[in-house]
């Protein structure tokens, strides 16, 4: 039954990165990460090339590379240098270094598609396994520092007034999102991780009242949007993960659309 | 009894001194006032105080009982972070409803406990950071330039809040601000600072020093004859009708 074979394993693949994407990107979204997301994201293709030079595990290499990228980032952000700049220049170098590396390496049957893109009809059995947990890491680690990285997020100088070190949160949250990154590359690939990190939240910012709550209800339109995508690739045989991230973008559209009307209707 | 003792504090930046021996004492139950021009270190002390910056020279005595309760100069909010005003008072540690109402009510609010933070007014605002702070039960609230952005009757109302709190709660405050004939008439003691301490004292002395009027000049001197005017409590009434928000 196909339930059983690869359509499951893409569902259960696709949902568990949501699960830890989602409310990793509510944070993304609140600090103005969105383009480190990307970069750290893009960074991660010198990982996969890395890991396959190596012989080593993908996960290994694009964690590793992932994590380098976030923190020297980080650290260059602390120090006044322009983040910007320094942000385009490493991600896009490392992504093309991957890139051309890759065709050096011998005998790797190059599927270019597959990494850019993701590839979720091909997981299998262990790499669902490995991604329910790391999505689990995520989720722990992130509701292990909740309340303190909040607070750093608001306000950096309460936090500090409170007891709390905004730097060492920055540290919790540049791991778990190298963590989502390397999760997630198989599933959509290094070129769409930011949409599954930023869509999901800015589509649920309008729907929520609390911080909590947003990420709530960006998982759940995360979920729907992986569900919904992989049956529409599916039945349209169209690429699974650009779809998910289509279903996301209708999900923001809808919501945002649809709070701008409701704003509009009631005279302010 | 003594909250916070500094003795030769520096704080260096780099190659930037911000403050150099800096000796300050706060006791329990007073209102200093910390004036200087811009850029001469105000914030830097405060943020020394809390531990948010570190210290290069001297020591600062925290004294084991001090509970510090710190408003900010104001808060940003980023318009994609929905957050109710009982779900930030919360932050980080989560409080009962009932308990996030008194705090508010200390600060002169409403319970606005279902307000977006965003949708705040600017006195609002401060009122909400001042609550967030006396949650904390302090016995030393810290207030960093707190009335930044408020026009002169919402600082004035700001400020008598404090005074209210202080009687309340019988904390000390340490405060700093630009708005010298406002801050200047409820301190007991004003220290006027530029990288290091020039001159402090009562309200009077620091008024009539020359260190003072070499940083202020003497257009403060109409400001200040209107603080001795209100201070002496003839008239309230023409402050008190413009204050109230």
């Amino acid at each position: 039954m196909i339930l059983d074979g690869f359509l499951l394993r893409a569902l259960l693949a696709g949902l568990g990165v949501a699960l830890a994407a989602a409310p990793m990107g509510c944070f993304v979204v609140w600090r103005r990460m969105a383009y480190f997301g990307d970069a750290t994201a893009h960074a991660a293709m010198l990982g996969i090339a890395l890991s396959l030079a190596f012989s080593a595990p993908l996960l290994a290499g694009t964690l590793s590379v992932a994590l380098l990228m976030a923190l020297v980032v980080a650290r260059l952000g602390e120090r006044g240098i322009a983040v910007d700049t320094a942000l385009g220049v490493m991600a896009h170098a490392s992504l093309a270094f991957g890139v051309v590396a890759m065709t050096f390496i011998p005998g790797v049957r190059l599927d270019l598609m597959a990494y850019l893109f993701g590839d979720i009809l091909a997981v299998s059995q262990g790499d669902v396994a490995l991604i329910w947990l790391g999505a689990a890491a995520v989720l722990a680690l992130l509701s292990w520092r909740w309340s303190p990285l909040l607070t750093a997020t608001l306000s950096p100088e309460l936090a500090q007034a409170a007891g709390i070190n905004p730097d060492r949160e920055r540290l919790f949250l540049t791991i778990a999102l190298a963590l989502v990154v390397a999760l997630a590359i198989k599933v959509v690939g290094v070129l769409l991780i930011a949409a599954m990190l930023v869509i999901p939240a800015a589509a649920a910012r309008p729907l929520a009242h609390t911080p909590e709550g947003m990420a709530r209800i960006a998982t759940l339109l995360a979920a729907g949007s992986v569900i919904s995508g992989v049956w529409l690739s599916f039945a349209m045989d169209t690429p699974t993960a650009p779809t998910i991230v289509c279903a996301a973008a209708l999900a923001f559209a809808l919501s945002n659309g649809g709070a701008w009307l409701w704003a509009r209707r009631k005279p302010s | 009894m003594r909250l916070i003792d500094c003795a030769g504090l520096g704080v260096r930046f780099g190659k930037t001194q911000a403050l150099h021996h800096v000796d300050l004492q706060i006791d329990k139950g007073e209102i200093v006032t910390i004036v200087g021009p811009n850029g001469s270190g105000k914030s830097t002390l405060l943020r020394a105080l809390i531990g948010a910056v570190p210290v290069t020279e001297g020591r600062v005595m925290r004294s084991p009982g001090l509970r510090i309760g710190y408003v900010p100069q104001k808060l940003h909010i980023d318009p994609t972070l929905p957050i109710t005003v009982a779900r930030f008072l919360g932050l980080p540690r989560r409080v009962a409803r009932a308990k996030a109402a008194a705090a508010l009510a200390k600060a002169g609010l409403e319970d606005l406990g279902d307000r977006q933070m965003a949708a705040l007014s600017g006195g609002q605002m401060q009122r909400v950071l001042l609550a967030r702070a006396l949650l904390e039960e302090p016995n030393l609230l810290i207030l960093d330039e707190a009335t930044q952005g408020l026009d002169q009757p919402g600082s004035a109302a700001f400020y008598q809040q404090i005074e209210a709190v202080r009687e309340d709660l019988g904390c000390a405050v340490l405060m700093v601000s630009h708005e010298l004939h406002v801050v200047m008439s409820a301190s007991d003691r004003v220290i006027c600072l530029n990288g290091h301490v020039c001159c402090e004292g009562t309200p009077a002395t620091v008024s009539a020093a020359p260190a003072y009027r070499a940083l202020f000049g003497t257009g403060t001197k109409g400001a200040l004859a209107l603080y001795r005017h209100d201070h002496h409590g003839h008239s309230h009434d023409e402050l008190n009708s413009t204050a109230a928000e």
